[in-house]
């Protein structure tokens, strides 16, 4: 038996037929790739839905009292709760993130976000060397948020967020997420 | 270019695989019957592309299976298509195995060398039935969830071994989270990687032997590419054309139906789904087991189809003879004919069956109702949302009506689900219990004594019958209009949502009327309590009259002092030991027709409302964290 692994070359084949075959291959090729386009279109619409969906917006959240803060300006970590939609879930008042308030000397209210502006991770207070560290790459942050050496790998200072007291003593704040690795501060969307 | 080719194939052999691939020899040239494997491999290929992003989107466990399903099919763009290819592409698979292997049975394509290629087809075959039957569970709602229910307890049929291996296939003694990982990892791991191993064997050895050509040879022979290919691609695109029409086909003929698959409510092992079927590709096997009475039914689900595939497999060998073939050729033409005559006959059946009909449409109305609420701001809540549907009144109403109240009351003349009953009502007729309209009906002299109010019940001849037949059916037209406004402020107390527009323009009415039935003029509260008027009364209170408080009160205790005390009417406390507070509550709101409906405009409007809860919620109570420790 001459099976088809001993064949080797193309076969040749006369003029016209080659002509032929070219119609034959294009057209081969053209409705394959038509079949095979369609499952493969509706695949790939939906794994860049995620592109379409913009993240919530986020509104002032209250966060905590303003007597509940140190007057020495010691920074104190907080859990921001709020409504969380995740996917399919909807969950009520369940935490969201996490900030750092602190009292200025001006007596004003400052909130960082917990996350390093370098790749992400949560940020700690030490109040032994009063500034803020990362746990991941030694970036190090000064108690007003800015970078603390020159060395630290973070490109910009804690993202600071807007703050509103309301009521003489609830501190309000409007959080929110920008992406890590950037000089500028861009808000998650 | 040509050296880089080169450079490429001396360290890959590429051509080689290529040419190996594309020149195969076609005695005879090539022809449109020789298409049906092609189409199987690029279904095949189909299911592997869709199911993969399917994936991607797909979460396993009995709390988000349902969810991350509704969300790809409702919530995701081109979710829809996606879940629609995939599943229909599996029917679709199904009806080519079939064709390919009748064919390869009728050509003799199974005789020797080719024993062990036609092995390998027929366990292809198995194995992607169980693609179909582990894909099914997969959504979690009630169609997969009640019908795979029956093929695994069919497992547990099998003597001896049965229930251990029921118990392995479903990870454990109960449907749950274990069942679906499982079912996934067979579904997406397992079966799919058995299916490319024996599929590469399959066609391997399909070269090593060559096509069996179908004599007369018509032409001189060809090659695999471009001949052949152009058929097989042509036959592929006619598979896909297929597959988008199944899709599309309630969007095209405007059936109202959902396009794409369907996704039931989600499984709820509390509650009946009698339209629970199979998917059509094995009704043959649900109705042949009808056939088996109790004791019995091994026969049917294991021993004879089990002999049946073990004659199916022995088919290359009784083929070595002239006559076996024929008896290969007759047994499968009679098998295909059984199947397709079992397959009606279950499908007449469902038609013919009006309680089978009756379940379709209650399964369609929870799938469409689970739907709107699932896409109602409140949306779907983290631990499932099989509970949207336990706790809407609208869907558990009618049928707790049904069921506790109907033996005696009715709901606009039916039991609440629809049903007309043929027994007399004994009690009074409660749609729009509460409201003006209802609250006209019971204070009118000619209506208070029937069947719609108190004419099957004691109080027929009771003081407040005599009142309104005797005293109320006399009275002036500017006791008429008085009585208008203490039906109005009456009916206000109920606190209605339906009414709520058309009380806030009625305001001084109904103060008027307030006052009215506060006053002796009315005579109301010479036998019901108002607010504080209504000493010693003997009729039930009308502070907070058809509001949910009041109602939930009432059903569960009518004998209550503040209701009918010892006057009351054989109706039951039903909130001792009947029907538990849950329960209560859904049937108040339901009888006051409150429940959450979708806004008529649409998504927008949804979005804006959603929007605006958050804003709302989004605020108090912080939460001071501890574990801001100094280093």
């Amino acid at each position: 038996m001459v099976g088809p692994v001993e064949r080797m070359e193309e076969p040749e084949r006369p003029q016209e037929s080659a002509r032929r075959d070219f119609v034959k291959k294009a057209g081969s090729i053209v409705i394959s790739g038509l079949a095979g386009a369609i499952p493969t279109c509706a695949a790939l619409t939906v794994f860049l839905d995620p592109l379409q969906r913009k993240g919530q917006r986020r509104d002032f959240v209250h966060v905590a009292s303003l007597d509940s803060l140190p007057s020495d300006g010691t920074p104190r970590q907080f859990s921001v709760i709020a409504d969380r939609t995740d996917a399919w879930n909807k969950s009520p008042r369940v935490p969201i993130g996490a900030v750092y308030l602190r009292k200025t000397e001006a007596n004003q209210v400052i909130a960082l976000n917990v996350v390093c502006p370098h790749a992400g991770c949560f940020v700690e207070y030490s109040s032994a060397q009063k500034a803020f560290s990362c746990p991941c790459h030694n970036s190090r942050f000064a108690l007003d948020g800015t970078i603390a050496d020159r060395k630290s790998p973070s490109p910009r200072a804690l993202d600071a967020l807007e703050v509103e007291i309301r009521n003489q003593s609830e501190i309000w704040v409007k959080f929110q997420n920008f992406i890590a690795g950037h000089a500028q501060k861009i808000p998650v969307s | 270019m040509k050296a880089l080719l080169d450079w490429l194939d001396q360290r890959t052999g590429y051509r080689r695989i290529v040419r190996y691939s594309l020149y195969e020899n076609i005695p005879g040239g090539a022809r449109w019957r020789y298409v049906w494997g092609s189409t199987l491999v690029f279904t095949l290929t189909i299911q592997f592309i869709t199911g993969l992003f399917l994936w991607m989107a797909y979460s396993p466990s009995s709390q988000t299976a349902w969810e991350s399903v509704y969300f790809i099919q409702h919530e995701m763009t081109g979710g829809w298509l996606l879940r629609g290819i995939h599943h229909f592409t599996a029917s679709v698979m199904n009806v080519l195995l079939v064709l390919h292997l009748m064919q390869v049975v009728i050509d003799g394509a199974y005789r020797a060398p080719r024993e062990f290629n036609f092995w390998f087809g027929i366990g292809l075959l198995l194995l992607v039935l169980a693609l179909s039957l582990t894909g099914y569970l997969l959504p979690w709602d009630q169609k997969g969830y009640w019908a795979t229910k029956v093929a695994t307890n069919i497992a547990a049929i099998v003597p001896v071994v049965g229930p251990t291996m029921q118990k392995l296939i479903i990870g454990g003694s109960d449907y749950g989270h274990h069942t679906l990982t499982r079912f996934f990892a067979l579904h997406a791991g397992v079966l799919p990687a058995t299916v490319i191993l024996l599929l590469v064997w399959h066609i391997f050895l399909f070269r090593r032997h060559g096509i069996t050509a179908k004599d007369p040879k018509r032409k001189p022979d060809e090659y695999f590419w471009p001949d052949q290919v152009l058929k097989d691609a042509v036959a592929c695109l006619a598979v896909m054309a297929t597959i988008l029409f199944l899709v599309l086909r309630p969007w095209l003929f405007n059936t109202g139906e959902d396009v794409g698959a369907e996704l039931a409510a989600p499984a709820d092992p509390s509650e009946t789904y009698s339209a629970a079927r199979p998917e059509w590709y094995f009704l043959f096997l649900f109705e042949f087991l009808k056939f088996f009475p109790g004791g019995y039914e091994v026969w049917g689900a294991v021993v004879i189809p089990g002999f049946i595939m073990g004659v199916i497999f022995l088919m290359p060998i009784i083929g070595r003879w002239h006559l076996g073939h024929v008896f290969n050729v007759g047994l499968s033409v009679s098998l295909l004919v059984g199947v397709a005559l079992l397959t009606y006959l279950a499908m007449t059946q469902d038609e013919r069956d009006p309680a089978y009909q009756i379940a379709v449409q209650e399964a369609k109305r929870n799938a469409a109702r689970v739907r709107e609420l699932a896409q109602a701001p409140t949306g779907i809540p983290p631990a499932g949302a099989v509970n949207l549907l336990r706790d809407d009144p609208k869907t558990q109403g009618p049928k707790l009506f049904s069921k506790h109240c109907a033996s005696c009351h009715r709901y606009a003349g039916h039991d609440g689900t629809g049903n007309k009953l043929k027994e007399e009502q004994t009690a009074s007729d409660l749609k729009g219990f509460g409201g003006r309209e209802w609250l006209t009906g019971l204070l009118d002299a000619t209506r208070i004594a029937s069947l719609q109010y108190y004419g099957g019940t004691k109080f027929k001849d009771g003081r407040m019958a005599r009142f309104v037949v005797r005293d109320v059916a006399k009275y002036a037209p500017e006791e008429k209009e008085k009585l208008r406004k203490v039906i109005l402020a009456l009916s206000a107390e109920a606190d209605l949502k339906s009414q709520r527009a058309a009380e806030e323009r009625d305001i001084p009415a109904i103060n008027q009327g307030r006052k009215l039935m506060a006053s002796e003029e009315m005579r109301c509260t010479e036998c019901h309590r108002f607010h504080d008027q209504g000493e010693d009364p003997t009729g039930p209170e009308l502070t907070g009259y058809g509001s949910r408080d009041w109602l939930i009160e009432f059903i569960s205790d009518p004998g209550h002092e503040r209701f009918y005390g010892k006057r009351n009417d054989r109706m039951p406390a039903f909130g001792k030991d009947r029907l538990d507070a849950h329960a209560i509550g859904l049937l108040a709101d339901w009888l006051r027709n409150d429940w959450y409906e979708a806004p008529a405009s649409g998504t927008a409007a949804r979005q804006a409302s959603l929007l605006n809860q958050n804003a709302k919620r989004e605020i108090r109570n912080p939460k001071p964290e501890t574990n801001s420790t100094p280093q």
